[in-house]
């Protein structure tokens, strides 16, 4: 139990990393899936390898990136290589367990809308688009995804699929012939949703502490399903707390 | 053979009115001083690829040189969006812009495609996603060898490629180091390849991961140290963060985009 007072942004940001295994091979995307990564490299997993799509193979950044471009993750990289290949000799060809990344809009699928609001001729908000997102939820072994949670955010079905999750739900993604398993852990502000092992609908498995499963529902755009146990969130360690703030002090 | 020109010289031998150009750069070495070249000289009506618009598009878009965008991610990198961009998408501004929509993974693809002379090139992408109902350069491929079901996109070979680079030699050999992004692919791809430099050197130090550009697969080298502020060049600069974050008020706002551009025109 941590003496420390949290925000739930923080707590958000320490369970994503909790979610990155040691020895893991991560495609990082930039932003919170970011500093979650470089926590996690800081505390329970140091030989985790992050990649970034910028080409950076192996990144130990000594401060958070500002941009995925940024000179510190090709300073200490093990390998910085062309663009093409990060995505089609690593990325395509199946060399990554995890894909960790945002989203602007996820639906009760886990799919990922990152570049419309509103129709995609008429836009009511332009975002800025795909990235590399779409072939990270791909072909990654599995994914991850870290936002905060909103009924704007978490929506019954997205606008627009950037970045496949589970699609239509039940085993779309096999049809589609998808090799990856797709995402299997959304981690928010509130709690942790999992897609459910048969109809793939996200599924409140965890709240973080103090957080009602009420709270959890109101944020949430659809009719959210809660898992039979429902477990509590560790609170932040002392040391989780440390390591976060001082790597975000630094950057 | 690399000819060695002043930047402006180069713009106006080789960028017309009118035609398919690419300025390339991953974060880092994108060709600023070009792009504000291609604005000083009014160059309009321009198919641009990219696949980070950043804000150099940002800034070929507001200035009117643009009708055509084909890009996969087009936010300001750290700080939020390209209103400039958007601007030009959802209201027409300063005029209609078309836009051809891809993924990272597909830009990549098409980039490769393109350096390698041929017509497509071939990913495991997009499956499942809306983009190929918008997008009609991406399209559904089977494999003759093995049935598998894959996606097929069109290389991209532009009129003129612009890149910037570290260092060339005195024969116009081209070095650069770092992240390297697709620029190799982009002079490749390219009909014509402008490459803007740190520096002239009489011999290039080896460096992890450099990669070279032999003088004869580029057209004009031009000396312009600085030349891609905002963003870095790995050895000279770093990148302008507070530039990046500036932008946000400039790009937001219609008059204050017009004083910029007053500014880097006089």
């Amino acid at each position: 139990m941590s003496e420390l007072e949290y925000t739930t942004d923080e707590m958000m940001t320490i369970a994503a990393a909790r979610a990155l295994g040691d020895g893991t091979v991560c495609f990082v995307g930039i932003g919170l899936p970011s500093t979650a990564a470089n926590i996690a490299r800081r505390m329970h997993a140091p030989n985790a390898v992050l990649i970034y799509e910028s080409g950076c193979i192996g990144a130990k950044p000594t401060r958070l990136p500002a941009s995925i471009g940024d000179g510190v993750l090709s300073e200490f990289a093990d390998a910085v290589i062309a663009v093409p290949e990060i995505f089609a000799y690593w990325l395509q060809a199946g060399r990554i367990d995890v894909g960790f990344l945002g989203a602007a809009q996820i639906d009760k699928f886990a799919n990922i809308n990152t570049t419309v609001i509103g129709p995609y001729d008429d836009p009511k908000v332009r975002l800025p688009g795909a990235g590399g997102a779409p072939e990270i939820a791909a072909n990654c072994g599995s994914v991850i995804i870290t936002l905060r949670q909103s009924t704007r955010a978490f929506v019954e079905q997205v606008d627009f699929v950037t970045s496949l999750g589970h699609g239509e739900g039940g085993d779309h993604r096999a049809r589609l012939g998808l090799r990856g398993a797709g995402p299997t852990e959304v981690i928010t502000d509130l709690g942790v949703l999992r897609p459910d092992a048969t109809t793939r609908e996200l599924t409140l498995t965890s709240i973080h502490p103090g957080v009602t499963v009420e709270q959890v529902r109101d944020a949430t755009g659809w009719d959210l399903c809660v898992a039979d146990r429902l477990e509590v969130t560790d609170p932040p360690t002392d040391d989780e707390l440390r390591v976060m703030r001082e790597l975000k002090a630094a950057s | 053979m690399a000819d060695f020109l002043d930047l402006p010289e180069a713009i106006e031998r080789y960028v017309h009115d009118g035609q398919f150009v690419a300025l390339e750069g991953f974060t880092h070495l994108i060709p600023f001083a070009a792009g504000h070249e291609i604005i000083r000289q009014g160059r309009t009506g321009l198919t641009v690829a990219r696949m980070t618009p950043d804000l150099v598009y940002d800034q070929l878009i507001g200035a009117g040189c643009v009708s055509k965008l084909i890009f996969s991610w087009g936010g300001n990198p750290g700080v939020g969006s390209l209103h400039r961009m958007r601007d030009a998408i959802q209201e027409g501004w300063p005029g209609p812009i078309e836009i051809e929509e891809h993924s990272h993974a597909g830009m990549a693809e098409r980039w490769r495609a393109g350096a390698a002379g041929l017509p497509f090139g071939v990913l495991r992408g997009y499956v499942g996603t809306s983009l190929p109902e918008h997008t009609e350069t991406i399209v559904p491929i089977t494999c003759p060898f093995t049935g598998e079901q894959l996606t097929a996109v069109p290389a991209l070979n532009p009129d003129v490629g612009i890149i910037h680079a570290q260092q060339a030699d005195r024969d116009g050999n081209v070095m650069m180091w770092g992240i390297t992004g697709v620029q190799k692919e982009c002079v490749l791809a390219s009909t014509r390849a402008i490459v803007t430099v740190e520096e002239v050197v009489d011999t290039f130090e080896p460096h992890v991961n450099g990669v070279v550009l032999p003088a004869w697969v580029v057209d004009a080298v031009c000396v312009v140290p600085g030349g891609a502020h905002p963003s870095y060049a790995d050895g000279y600069s770093e990148r302008d963060n507070p530039y990046y974050a500036a932008w946000d008020e400039i790009g937001r706002d219609r008059d204050r985009f017009g004083e910029w551009v007053e500014e880097v025109c006089s």
